[in-house]
């Protein structure tokens, strides 16, 4: 095939990649966008793979089985509650790809992907950076979100200072790759800085930002392809990668306005701001915290009328989104109008919340986001927390001091009665206490959450 | 020169494209897209079929990296699309 149509459908499988975006971002024509995406992918792959500068093709089968069977399992293994982890894990990978792409490029004298001047020596040195930072700043995501590394903030101080000076480094070492002086060795080097980065700029961020991470990790992902194409001038690498670079981008910039904080607050600030004093948390709950028990709450529940439950990542780590699911079923069957009120940042990426109970089969119209939910607290009887703290802790409303004011919060303390399910009086990501336990009007069920909400509907039923 | 001129300009044009695409979604579709957009990142697979299927003129190197560029951009892009797709039906079977 020759080079011009080579690129006709390079052209066509970056508007399919468009078209595909833009049904992503409405729920009736979702599906149908995923699949267009995914047919623009495999016609960009077929019309590589009759390129007449493809000469040998077992290399190609043999990766393309390993990696399209991984891919596989992973899909279709992966639970649910798992997905953060899953999306690190993807974001991940493709910036390992395009860090290999470089690699292999750069070693290349002849052929297609080949480097042909000082455009191409600097892209190469920009995707090995990018690509190197995406690799394992998503692992470690990854290991924070499996918790096989600790959620909370781990550095040393200084580690801003000391990220500042591998990236300065890097960007040399690029510079230098650019004029053509240096080799293997070099290339080497700067692969070796950028992995130690992309760690230390991650390790430090705190478990509640994970959101914002994932999202940048995300996009720098498409960035690291955009900057492949640069490499072999390849368009649809460049089209694409800048789309997927503008999409993460964006989810950024909602999390970080979901949370009222600013990105460089996000990346450089968790261990600095977040010091300093100590708000003495058995003060505030001293005495005033009631625990309750499922009987309790289910007569409560018996008289209402509007019931609102407001998830957390503890409905996530305690799997209960099928037993929250029945529970509001035996409330709607009482007559109860029961509704969701979800963050933005709930959970641990954008939309967790949604999946979780998409999953267990909530309807879309059920689910409300805060602006729809937050001006009916008032009208309502019970609300349910399971899991969720920080979003819903009023300091960020009232206490000017807090390092979370400011952040907009579900107001459920409005309601008649918050119901609180959670394991302990243990804080939140935010490390700080949570003035909503110990308010006149909020009944603390401590227990396992899937376990809490499986009795609630119990002793619900027993009433019946 | 001017090949890079039009390149850089379809990156920009690309990202601003992208920009107006997705500013508005809602909460339940963010999970989706990132993952369906991962997937579409999964592109640079192209790269990695040039640098792997090279042949002998490039080396073995070549090849094997080409090989293992391959590997995790075909897991990107198969688990990236099958699980999007996975996640969507759950919102669209009622």
């Amino acid at each position: 095939m020759s080079l011009s149509f080579v690129n006709l459908f390079y052209l066509a499988s970056a508007v399919l990649f468009i078209a595909g975006i833009k049904g992503l971002t409405r729920p009736r024509t979702a599906v149908q966008g995923n699949l267009l995406a995914a047919i623009g992918m495999l016609v960009a792959v077929v019309v590589t793979l009759l390129n007449q500068s493809i000469l040998s093709y077992g290399w190609i089968l043999a990766g393309g089985v390993i990696g399209a069977s991984i891919g596989v399992l992973l899909a279709t293994r992966i639970q649910m509650t798992a997905m953060p982890q899953m999306v690190a894990l993807l974001n991940g990978f493709g910036g390992g790809a395009s860090l290999a792409v470089a690699t292999a490029s750069f070693l290349s004298t002849s052929g297609p992907v080949a480097p042909s001047g000082a455009v191409s020596l600097l892209a190469i040195g920009l995707t090995v950076l990018i690509g190197a930072v995406t690799l394992t700043g998503s692992a470690v995501a990854f290991g924070k979100l499996q918790e096989l590394l600790p959620g909370n903030a781990i550095g040393f101080k200084g580690i801003t200072l000391f990220n500042a000076g591998l990236l300065a480094i890097g960007v040399t070492i690029v510079a230098t790759l650019t004029t053509g002086n240096g080799g293997i060795g070099l290339l080497l080097l700067l692969t070796a800085i950028a992995l130690v980065l992309g760690v230390t700029l991650v390790i430090p961020i705190g478990g509640a930002d994970m959101p914002v991470v994932i999202a940048l990790l995300n996009s720098y992902s498409g960035v690291a392809a955009a900057a492949a194409g640069f490499i072999m001038g390849n368009t649809v690498l460049i089209v694409s990668g800048a789309l997927v670079g503008a999409s993460g981008l964006i989810l950024t910039r909602i999390m970080c306005v979901a949370m009222n904080r600013s990105l460089a607050g996000v990346l450089f600030g968790s261990l600095s701001e977040e010091e300093g004093k100590d708000i003495d948390a058995d003060e505030i709950y001293a005495g005033k915290v009631k625990s309750s028990s499922p009987e309790e709450v289910g007569m409560l529940l018996e008289t209402a009328q509007r019931v609102v439950i407001v998830p957390g990542f503890g409905l996530a780590m305690a799997q209960a989104q099928h037993a929250v699911r029945d529970l509001a079923d035996t409330l709607e069957r009482r007559g109860v109008e029961v509704i969701y009120g979800l963050h933005p940042v709930a959970g641990r990426m954008p939309g967790h919340m949604n999946v979780l109970l998409a999953e267990a089969e909530v309807e879309y119209d059920k689910m409300q986001t805060m602006d729809q939910v937050n001006p009916h607290f008032a009208q309502t009887d019970v609300v349910i927390v399971i899991g969720a703290n920080d979003v819903t802790n009023p300091m960020a409303r009232e206490d000017k001091g807090s390092p979370i004011y400011g952040m907009p919060i579900l107001d459920v303390d409005q309601a008649r009665t918050v119901v609180v399910v959670k394991r302990s009086l243990s804080p939140g990501f935010a490390g700080l206490p949570n003035p909503l336990f110990a308010k006149d009007n909020t009944l603390m069920l401590f227990g396992d959450g899937k376990q809490a909400i499986l009795e609630l509907t119990g002793s619900l039923n027993e009433a019946a | 020169m001017e090949l890079l001129i039009m390149q850089v300009s379809l990156f920009v044009l690309a990202v601003i494209l992208g920009v107006e695409l997705i500013t508005k979604v809602p909460a339940t579709l963010h999970t989706p897209l990132m993952s369906g957009s991962n997937a579409i990142s999964g592109i640079t697979l192209v790269g990695a079929l040039l640098a792997a299927g090279s042949g002998e003129v490039s080396g073995v190197w070549v090849s094997a990296i080409g090989m293992i560029a391959i590997i995790l951009a075909t897991i990107n892009v198969v688990g990236g699309f099958l699980v999007t797709n996975r996640m969507l039906r759950m919102f669209h079977r009622r």
